[in-house]
């Protein structure tokens, strides 16, 4: 007889084969710039249930161009593996051929030319066809938004994220997870919460006070004759990622032991398939699933990887679906007598030239853009080089950001968060308010400017250094390393906390970081109530206005070792 | 002057002014709390639940909680804090559970160490690293 976890190796096998097939059939298509909407939507209706998956929008409604990491190590049990391999090597792993589309959607490798030939990606109208498709084929496929869906644009701000949440109520969301949407406050999402027609999911989320359930930990759906349980689970830090004052009656965390209270009472409760979305992060939910049993499929969020193939962990199938709306991914599952046997996955990309916009959805975001339009899209400047942020080190945004703030704050050394978010501009491109609000938007986006010890900036880089290097999942956060401008260092990641960080240096002279010596430092995104100066949007448009044309100078300032 | 990251820098810097003590002499106050505690017996690691987050949201209250049927008593140390002592909970024979949860100050990164005194004056032993940090770069 054949075990349940054959049947879910076979399936992996079949999903690589497909993939494979399908990506060399794209080449070409592509080079005879001929792909079209149909190839892109393809798919050999599987099993019973469909999940439309989705994660990490960060309020694009917008096509956008996103470059891909190009560095973001993997360390301890993670090295090597996915998502911890770019490029070259991803392309490789993947067995994608370079240059093709899907290398343009999945890689940095000669991102400018590539962009230019194969336009940007994602866009709301463009994602709800292909939702609009696949209902086509499985009219009660669920719809799940693993969260960071109502922050990151300048209409997400200027509205409290209500465009996003009008965009995902029209989608067809039937359920959704949270990180982001708390910096709007705990108020306002109760307010939104309050009249959402889906769930707003997540089993980690408690009252800080009495130290219980706050939140929907999950919902049961009956889809194709199957009952469906879908647990959330919203990002563990946000008190430490974000400025807790704004969500000061709840407490978060990884919580595993809930976690696997929770499976096992709608396991009691007789559902055939158990879903996490979740907003861990990759190699959270990677350690999660392999300690917390029966959860069948994972779909992973925050951490903005893209996997063409999902990754099998034990019995159970994680699914990396990228970040700003490049990706959906479709995970057909045949359930049969309380078990998952098997699945068909395609991580489907969003090319906005190739995929034909919803009208629907279309107006919609127009209409939410309208009240906004002229300042969104004044031009501020031009850029001659590849602005990008992602990245574990300095990307070129952020570049120019610390170059904004040194010189509009008048500091010695500039700090800028190491997020996530923040889509791409191509060389030759017209710099835009909007486009530095999708850098930068944000409710405490006050740029600061106070001392700080040599020996506190060293704390600073340690303690971030950590969150991301630390070889036990759990106690990363899933952020990159913040950006320094105006100072050097270097980082050993192999090492531990404390012993990561030597060679600090003022770049302006040369010299050594003094520990006891104070320094002008200047930066943005405090999580401290009450933090003082101008918007970091104002201080960076201050700047390209002055400049003109951003011309950047290769940084060379992070020397990375311990690879 | 804005102190950015002032409160969390307080947590910070208080890990720091911590590791002037010398690193021997703390290791030895948690040892001797332990030892004092257990009578320097041996411990085992089972039928002991400790629950703490992995990274605290508040490192100046900090919520654990200690699961260990059959305990007559249960202590809890902060093996970073210059006091490592947290508290003692004791159980008498109509406790319904040996469950005791309270919230702890921790000074910086460390161990938390739960003991258990059993019924027959055996002991076991649970522990957690939790992290206090500056944190603040969330993707």
């Amino acid at each position: 007889m054949i075990s349940r976890r054959e049947f879910i190796q076979a399936s992996l096998a079949a999903s690589t084969i497909l993939g494979a097939s399908g990506l060399s059939r794209w080449s070409r298509a592509m080079a005879q710039q001929s792909l079209t909407q149909d190839q892109l939507l393809e798919f050999d209706t599987f099993g019973n249930v469909t999940l439309i998956h989705i994660t990490d929008i960060h309020a694009q409604a917008k096509p956008i161009y996103f470059r891909e990491p190009e560095i973001n190590l993997g360390v301890g049990d993670a090295l090597g593996q996915p998502p911890h391999v770019v490029g070259k090597d991803f392309l490789k792993m993947f067995n994608i051929e370079p240059n093709t589309p899907e290398a343009y959607a999945l890689t940095y490798d000669n991102f400018s030319d590539l962009a230019k030939a194969y336009g940007k990606m994602g866009g709301m109208d463009r994602v709800a066809t292909v939702v609009k498709s696949i209902k086509a084929d499985r009219p009660d496929a669920l719809v799940l938004d693993g969260g960071d869906t109502w922050h990151g644009s300048m209409t997400s701000l200027l509205t409290k994220g209500q465009d996003m949440v009008n965009i995902m109520n029209q989608l067809g969301t039937d359920a959704m997870t949270s990180h982001w949407e708390w910096t709007f406050g705990q108020d306002r999402v109760k307010e939104i919460v309050e009249g959402l027609p889906f769930p707003f999911l997540g089993a980690n989320i408690f009252d800080v006070e009495w130290d219980e359930p706050a939140f929907e930990p999950y919902k049961i759906f009956e889809r194709g004759g199957v009952r469906v349980a879908v647990i959330g689970q919203a990002f563990p830090y946000m008190p430490i990622a974000n400025p807790k004052w704004m969500f000061p009656d709840f407490s978060f965390g990884i919580r595993e032991e809930r976690m696997q209270e929770v499976v096992d009472e709608v396991r009691a409760e007789g559902v055939d398939l158990v879903v996490c979305l979740s907003h861990n992060g990759f190699d959270v939910d990677k350690k999660m699933v392999s300690r917390v049993k029966g959860i069948d499929v994972i779909l992973t969020g925050h951490t903005h990887d893209a996997c063409p193939e999902p990754i099998l962990v034990g019995d159970t199938i994680l699914i990396a679906s990228g970040s700003n709306g490049k990706f959906v991914s479709r995970v057909d599952l045949d359930v049969r007598d309380g078990q998952m046997m098997g699945f068909r996955h395609k991580l489907i990309p969003i090319f906005s030239d190739v995929i034909t916009p919803d009208a629907d959805m279309a107006a919609l975001i127009d209409n939410e853009r309208a009240p906004y339009k002229e300042q969104l899209e004044e031009v501020v400047g031009q850029t001659e080089d590849l602005l990008y942020r992602r990245g574990n080190f300095n990307g070129t945004w952020d570049d120019l950001i610390c170059e904004a703030i040194l010189s509009e704050r008048d500091a010695e050394i500039a700090m800028s968060p190491g997020v996530r978010w923040g889509t791409t501009l191509l060389p030759g491109d017209n710099i835009t308010r909007e486009d530095i609000h999708n850098a930068t938007s944000m409710t405490y986006g006050a740029c600061y400017r106070t001392e700080m010890t040599g020996e506190t900036i060293h704390t600073i880089l340690e303690d971030v250094a950590d969150n991301i290097f630390n070889t036990d999942p759990y106690y990363q956060q899933g952020g990159d390393m913040v950006r320094i401008g105006g100072m050097g260092y270097h980082i050993d990641v192999s090492k531990p906390i404390g012993e990561r960080i030597s060679n600090m240096t003022l770049l302006k002279d040369g010299s050594e970081i003094d520990p006891a010596r104070s320094y002008v430092v200047a930066g943005w995104a405090s999580v401290n109530e009450g933090t003082e100066g101008p918007q970091i949007w104002d201080v960076i448009e201050n700047h390209v206005k002055k400049i003109g044309t951003v011309k950047l100078q290769p940084n060379t300032s992070v020397v990375v070792t311990g690879v | 002057m804005n102190l950015s990251r002032r409160d969390a820098l307080v947590l910070a810097m208080g890990g720091v002014a911590a590791s002037f003590l010398p690193q021997a002499a703390l290791a030895d106050a948690a040892a001797d709390a332990i030892a004092a505690f257990t009578g320097g017996a041996a411990t085992a690691t089972d039928g002991i639940k400790l629950d703490a987050p992995e990274i605290a949201e508040n490192g100046n209250g900090v919520p654990v909680g200690v699961d260990a049927p059959g305990a007559v008593s249960i202590a809890i140390f902060a093996t970073g804090n210059p006091t490592p002592g947290v508290a003692t909970f004791n159980f008498g024979p109509a406790a319904g559970s040996q469950f005791a949860s309270t919230r702890i100050r921790l000074s910086k990164t460390q161990d938390v160490v739960a003991i258990a005194k059993m019924a027959d004056g055996s002991f076991k032993q649970a522990q957690a690293t939790v992290k206090v940090t500056i944190g603040g770069c969330g993707g």
